[in-house]
């Protein structure tokens, strides 16, 4: 029995709890919903706590847990990070926005960062995220230009307002350029299943798309795509390893700006809890560097980055039609942030319907 | 539906198909033996990334293949010794191996995350590989998939038509009876769960280096599971099992499939079809109280300590 139970310690050990124990102003902790090996969301999550420590140095002090669920468990292991001393908490994933709300009620000292969420019940939360649907557009335009079968295919993870944007927004891309152009949407159900993923993306290139976008975590579309040799959009990571001569480009995560930012607000005593919706502009959504398509695809890709990093572009300015055919946005009109925030509805031109 | 798309959507299965087949044909063969290992999870993770880290290093696939079945057994080794050797229990064993496995691969593949894997080739046989429709499912495919179906007939072969594999049997059903008749419970169970845990490690090694070849944390995704669901499903027969894995991916794959095509169907529903299957051929199984009888290990999962 003794050697059972030192082997589980020796798994709980592995699971992943890092932490340092030297002497730092501030405790930053991390919760993450994937390994932080998937390479691509917790992956980049990480990489921006590395960022955070690298810039800090000695001031700050983090610790992470990776491959948290979603759900009673996220709970548990949000409110021991509270009573283990960290200062401020991120929490990283949609799904712990209750379990986030709920601790921060008990901990009113403890400064609570939810990323794309939206509640917000106590001051001590705030909400972050990304406007990833910027670098989609571009995506769009890319690919309405590259696709010779005048489709795309995109793989979708749920069904939620921030896919459900993406999809949206590479579609409004791809029709500013083709009008004519179509999308193939095919839902995995998974946010990370590198043999799923790559199942879709098959399904997908044998039903005629000619490019793969992804909306999922690993890089086994991007992979799968290489094979079939065709074309593959990456997602949260430069992916441009798994296919040299596959990917036009990808949207890459950097969220190490924002960590660097909330953490020397708190050192500086400056901290304010806040609701912020960053992009191209801010640093937080960049687009891996442009290849394997012909320079005046890539200028126009070069172009539009400009245009929506200036503010002079916003993807979702009208007119719109939605897919039912009735219209959401008049000309000139701009979508407004809690629409935006709960989209649930697809734009015309789309060829799926949207689970409900 | 094309006859092309027919020709790949059945090519597509087998690749999905192939690593449940290697993992719970193993998982059959340790369960006949009386031993309940629900550490595929774990055998399978170590397999993969055991698999990719060797074929990286060594520049070969095939060192792969060998380095993933070399790694699940080893694993599995873990397993028999707490179960076997100190009568621990099996389920929380099993669990543990799971767990360790998982954290451990994450931890030996941290420095090949981002790093596009070598690919082990298909062997292509000219000629009947051209036959339509079946040509490039049977005769255009990954080693592995040969491997598969050979292992099904052998492990066939094996319990049912050999005198090994009715001491097997034996010790599954009746570990006090076998022990009393002079068989040696624990040597054969030892080399029921090594079997098990080489075919995870290659069903691992699969997914590295077939299926999606590349090393992320936590590929298996749960696949070991499924295996294990599996081999309940087939009522611990072999024959059942390949049908078992291909019903789940032809299931999986033809979601897909119809989403493409705009078929209106619940993209949920669709992904938890399989499971629903397992569960209707459970409740299906389990009413002919006759046939489970027949083919249920009577001692699985008990611990056999011997009187000496």
């Amino acid at each position: 029995m003794r050697n059972t139970t030192k082997l589980m310690l020796a798994a709980v050990a592995s699971f992943g709890m890092a932490a340092q124990a030297q002497a730092a102003d501030v405790k930053a902790c991390f919760i993450y919903v994937g390994p932080i090996g998937d390479f691509g969301w917790s992956y980049q999550h990480d990489q921006g706590r590395l960022e955070l420590e690298e810039a800090l140095g000695d001031k700050v002090e983090t610790a992470y847990l990776e491959s948290v669920p979603e759900g009673a468990d996220a709970e548990r292991a949000i409110e021991r990070f509270a009573r283990s001393g960290c200062n401020i908490i991120f929490t990283t994933s949609f799904g712990y926005m209750d379990a986030t709300n709920k601790v921060a009620a008990k901990f009113p000292d403890v400064k609570f960062e939810h990323a794309t969420g939206y509640k917000r019940e106590t001051p001590n939360v705030s909400t972050y995220n990304s406007k990833f649907y910027q670098g989609r557009y571009v995506q769009g335009q890319i690919a309405a230009k590259m696709s010779e079968a005048g489709v795309a295919g995109y793989i979708g993870s749920f069904p939620i307002p921030e896919v459900v944007r993406g999809i949206n927004s590479f579609m409004l891309g791809a029709q500013s350029v083709n009008p004519d152009f179509a999308v193939k949407v095919v839902w995995a159900n998974t946010w990370f299943d590198p043999g799923k993923e790559a199942d879709a993306a098959k399904a997908l290139i044998d039903q005629g798309v000619d490019i793969i976008t992804q909306h999922t975590d690993s890089t086994a579309p991007m992979q799968v795509a290489a094979e079939r040799g065709i074309k593959a959009f990456g997602q949260a990571s430069d992916m441009i390893n798994f296919g040299p001569e596959t990917q036009l480009t990808a949207i890459v995560d950097d969220w190490g700006p924002y960590y660097i930012e909330r953490v020397q607000a708190l050192l500086d005593g400056t901290y304010e809890s806040v609701d912020v919706w960053h992009g191209m502009a801010d640093g937080n959504v960049v687009m891996a560097p442009y290849a394997n398509m012909p320079d005046d695809v890539k200028a126009m890709a070069e172009e539009t980055e400009a245009a929506i990093t200036s503010g002079e572009l916003e993807p979702f300015t009208g007119p719109i039609t939605k897919q039912d055919g009735s219209e959401w946005l008049a000309e000139g009109e701009q979508a407004d942030i809690g629409t935006l925030l709960g989209l649930n509805f697809y734009v015309a031109g789309v060829d799926d319907q949207l689970p409900q | 539906m094309s006859f092309e798309m027919a020709e790949a959507i059945l090519l597509t299965i087998a690749t999905a198909a192939t690593p449940l087949l290697i993992a719970a044909l193993g998982e059959l063969v340790v369960e006949r033996s009386g031993v309940l290992n629900l550490g595929v999870e774990g055998m399978m993770v170590m397999g993969a990334v055991t698999g990719f880290a060797a074929a990286q290093l060594s520049g070969s696939p095939w060192i792969g293949v060998l380095a993933a079945i070399v790694a699940g057994a080893v694993f599995s080794m873990l397993f028999a010794f707490l179960t076997l050797s100190l009568a621990t229990n099996q389920v929380a064993t099993g669990l543990s191996l799971t767990i360790l496995g998982l954290g451990l691969s994450g931890m030996i593949g941290e420095s090949f995350i981002g790093t596009p894997g070598l690919k082990l080739q298909s062997w292509v046989i000219p000629g009947l590989s051209e036959i339509p429709l079946v040509g490039k499912f049977l005769f255009a495919q990954d080693p592995i998939f040969y491997i598969s179906i050979l292992l099904t007939i052998c492990v066939w072969w094996f319990i049912f038509r050999t005198r090994a594999g009715l001491t097997l049997r034996a010790v599954g059903d009746s570990h006090g009876s076998a022990h009393a008749l002079g068989i040696r419970v624990i040597r054969i169970r030892y080399l029921a769960v090594l079997f098990g845990g080489a075919c995870a490690g290659l069903a691992g090694g699969q997914l590295s280096l077939v299926y999606t070849p590349q090393w992320v944390e936590n590929m298996t995704a749960g696949r070991g599971w499924i295996a294990l669901a599996l081999v309940v499903f087939a009522s611990w027969l072999p024959w059942r099992v390949v049908a078992g894995a291909y019903l789940f991916g032809a299931v999986t794959i033809a979601q897909f499939h119809a989403q493409a095509q705009g078929i209106a169907i619940p993209s949920q529903f669709l992904s938890a079809l399989p499971y629903l299957a397992t569960i209707v051929v459970l409740v299906l199984i389990s009413s002919n109280r006759r046939m489970t009888m027949r083919n249920t290990p009577a001692s699985l999962g008990k611990p056999f300590v011997p009187e000496r």
